[in-house]
């Protein structure tokens, strides 16, 4: 049975070891004078039953699925004839692919030595075993534990805790993975990082302010050498989060104020749900909207004051990339604001405050620390953003700060450097990982001088 | 027992009488008629002069055509069981219902002869004028002085910082926290104790040298100790200010007020000088109310 379907059947099963669980504790309770009886809710029992049917039957079809094709590689490879042992691992692996195309049948077996006909043979003949070990230890398993479960239902058994605290590992569990999955993707990329450092200097990585990553892929190739320094697409990525945020926060901030403190119910019934409409927005319709409107507009009328801009620039991207943030910052601020305390409204308006006196004095103060948090949550968005800049800033490398010319960003060159055919140890593709990496630095240390000034500055109420 | 309204009163009676108790029989005169109050709600030296007050919220009415003087300097309490409009009331008395949009007042509330509920009245003005402080302590979260600067920095009170600082402290003394605060101007209001907090806010009401301060049950977050600090801080007070205190304790009402005014439903139904309404109030409501036997 394929491992799938092996997963519903448990599922099944342990449904069914949930009703019988279920019924047990009901039928050994009704003689006694009825659930109160019970030590836990017979709910609690069927859950426990359905556990310990699931969860060991779970365990073992992980570990079958983990290990088996390592343990059946390991087999065929070794049944090899002694002249076709391979040398090296990236030989074994060209021999095992080989080897299970004859199986699957997508290699011909004329088109292939005998031996490895014969070890495709042994191959789908142990896959056929595998299969069948697995199926039936996984079902013996859920049937002899759920079994155990159920016969052990007893009055006395206090379930619920049981059920409990397994649920609380499971919750461990659920936390423990998303945590896991960042170290994951922390170790991937700090390793392909620390390859292209070997390649290309660390200073020069750091402090060069030339960005061009086309090196030749053959040897006879004409082609520049390469220069990767990543200041300009740092500069590039700190001016188009500049004008973002110099558009979002102000707008954002102050649609905020006016939604929470001056809009009466009926306007803020339509405008708040309008305005978090721009966050539904795909981002690649913003990107075409920068490019073939705002960047055009940009640009001709730069030109009718009799400046030079280009066709494509910092600004177009930045002020459409700070409109797609504005609902971040608006709606954010608008809950955080709404949660000050009614009570601190009253007492700055029973001194004679204004409403505006009382909206700058008390409640903006108060609320300061969670409009940061949204600013922040802005600042990521921004800098993490690229689609809109590949439509409408470019993909030049420039150093400027000039928002009228065309600028580029990391995301962005990360983008161009993984797409296409790539060869995955040239210095052109791990600086890919390497800009990954510095901009995973970048937002972290943001991350932690925006929580220190937040823990700072914040006005306890309550 | 909460009951509010006098057949449910009756039905209690009811109950008793049943369990073998002689109880005396309810009289008609429990239904009350709107807009009529006895004892003696006018004043001669009036400082607010209400007539016809009434008050809804939507559909439904909480103030029922009240009218009533509160003189200069004098300390009036409010009582009554809950939801009776007593805070209702008072909070129209600096408007600080308007921030309720369904909330309607109608009739005419004067702060000496000038109407409150003016359109052309500044509600900055009015606010200055009439200080308030509510039921739970709220001061800002920041610190003590600022607390207290708050309002003589809005109306523009201080030319000087030692102006400033005059203020804060004279206010901070009339409120009898000064000894306890003094050296600590600069800690965050919001880590003091709750009774400390609630004559901060009286502090900070009184900055803004008031003419009148209402008071929404000041003392219901506090203990004891506290409340009895913050009772002998309104005797001294009455002495320059006016007091309008809404209560729920009658002892309270009974040792602080010159005045009490008893609320029922929306209706203003009593008002005597405070030793008559305790000892021999003239409406069988009041009588009910006071002896504890409902509300």
């Amino acid at each position: 049975m394929q491992p799938a379907n092996l997963l519903l059947l448990t599922i099944v099963l342990s449904m069914v070891a949930y009703g019988l669980g279920y019924a047990r504790s009901r039928s050994l309770a009704m003689p006694m004078g009825g659930i109160r009886h019970l030590k836990s809710l017979p709910f609690y029992y069927g859950a426990r039953a359905a556990l310990w049917c699931g969860i060991p039957a779970l365990l073992v079809l992980g570990l079958w699925a983990a290990f088996q094709g390592k343990v059946i590689q390991t087999l065929i490879i070794g049944s090899l004839p002694q002249e076709m042992l391979p040398a090296s691992e990236g030989e074994a692996s060209l021999l095992l692919s080989k080897i299970s195309n004859v199986a699957s049948g997508s290699l011909p077996p004329g088109f292939a030595e005998a031996p490895i006909v014969e070890a495709a043979e042994r191959l789908k003949a142990l896959r056929e075993q595998s299969r069948m070990f697995m199926t039936t230890l996984v079902v013996s398993v859920s049937v002899l534990a759920g079994f155990l479960g159920w016969l052990r239902v007893r009055p006395a058994l206090n379930a619920r805790t049981q059920v409990e605290s397994i649920l609380k590992w499971l919750f461990f569990a659920c936390a423990a993975l998303a945590i896991l999955t960042t170290i994951g993707i922390i170790f991937s990329v700090a390793f392909e990082t620390f390859r292209f450092f070997q390649k290309i200097p660390f200073t020069e990585f750091i402090f060069g302010s030339q960005w061009s990553p086309q090196t030749a892929l053959r040897a006879d190739q004409v082609a520049a050498q390469g220069a990767f320094g990543m200041i300009p697409l740092f500069t590039g990525t700190l001016l188009i989060s500049a004008i973002a945020m110099l558009v979002a926060v102000p707008v954002g901030l102050l649609s905020a104020i006016y939604l929470s403190e001056y809009a009466n119910k009926k306007v803020r019934g339509v405008v708040k749900p309008l305005l978090e409409m721009l966050a539904g927005i795909p981002t690649v319709v913003y990107g075409f909207f920068a490019a073939l409107t705002v960047a055009p507009f940009i640009s001709n009328f730069a030109a009718s004051l009799g400046i030079d801009a280009s066709s494509q620039s910092a600004l177009a991207a930045g002020g459409v990339m700070g409109i797609m943030i504005i609902p971040f910052v608006s709606s954010l601020s608008d809950d955080v604001i709404n949660a000050v305390p009614q009570t601190l409204r009253d007492g700055s308006l029973a001194l004679g405050a204004t409403q505006s006196e009382t909206m700058k004095k008390v409640i903006f103060p108060a609320a300061l620390p969670g409009i940061m948090g949204g600013v922040l949550l802005a600042v990521s968005r921004a800098i993490g953003e690229t689609m809109i800049v590949v439509m409408a800033a470019g993909l030049a490398a420039n150093l400027t700060a000039n928002p009228l010319e065309t600028v580029t960003t990391v995301t962005v060159q990360i983008v161009t450097l993984l797409t296409g055919d790539q060869e995955f140890d040239s210095a052109k593709t791990l600086a890919a990982f390497a800009l990954g990496a510095m901009l995973f630095l970048a937002t972290l240390l943001l991350n932690v001088v925006a929580l220190k000034i937040v823990r700072k500055y914040r006005e306890q109420y309550d | 027992m909460n009951t509010m309204n006098p057949t449910i009163a009756k039905e209690a009676d009811h109950q008793e009488i049943e369990a073998g108790t002689p109880v005396r029989e309810q009289p008609e005169e429990t239904i009350i008629e709107e807009g009529k109050t006895v004892g003696e709600p006018f004043a001669d030296n009036a400082k607010f002069k209400l007539r016809d007050v009434n008050v809804s919220y939507g559909d439904t009415r909480a103030i029922k055509n009240i009218s009533l003087d509160v003189a200069k300097n004098e300390v009036i309490a409010f009582i009554g069981p809950s939801g009776c409009g007593k805070s209702t009331f008072l909070r129209c008395l600096n408007r600080m219902n308007d921030s309720i949009e369904i909330c309607k007042v109608t009739g005419s509330l004067q702060l000496d002869d000038q109407d409150i509920y003016d359109r052309r009245r500044d509600v900055v003005e009015l606010r200055a004028r009439v200080g308030m402080v509510f039921q739970k302590p709220n001061p800002f979260p920041k610190s003590i002085y600022d607390n207290v600067a708050y309002g003589p920095r809005i109306h523009g009170l201080a030319n000087r910082k030692s102006d400033l600082d005059d203020i804060v402290e004279n206010s901070l003394r009339k409120a009898g926290l000064w000894s306890e605060v003094k050296d600590r101007l600069d800690a965050t209001a919001t880590g003091m104790s709750g009774g400390q907090q609630q004559r901060l806010c009286i502090a900070r009401a009184i900055a803004v040298s008031p003419e009148v301060i209402l008071m929404d049950e000041p003392c219901s977050a506090l203990d004891p100790i506290a409340t009895a600090r913050v009772e002998e801080l309104m005797a001294e007070m009455s002495e320059s200010y006016t007091i309008v205190i809404v209560t729920h304790s009658m002892q309270q009402a009974a040792r602080v007020s010159n005045r009490t005014a008893y609320f029922h439903l929306g209706h203003l139904v009593e008002v005597n000088e405070t030793n008559k309404v305790f000892t021999s109030p003239e409406h069988e409501l009041t009588e009910s109310y006071i002896t504890g036997r409902f509300g």
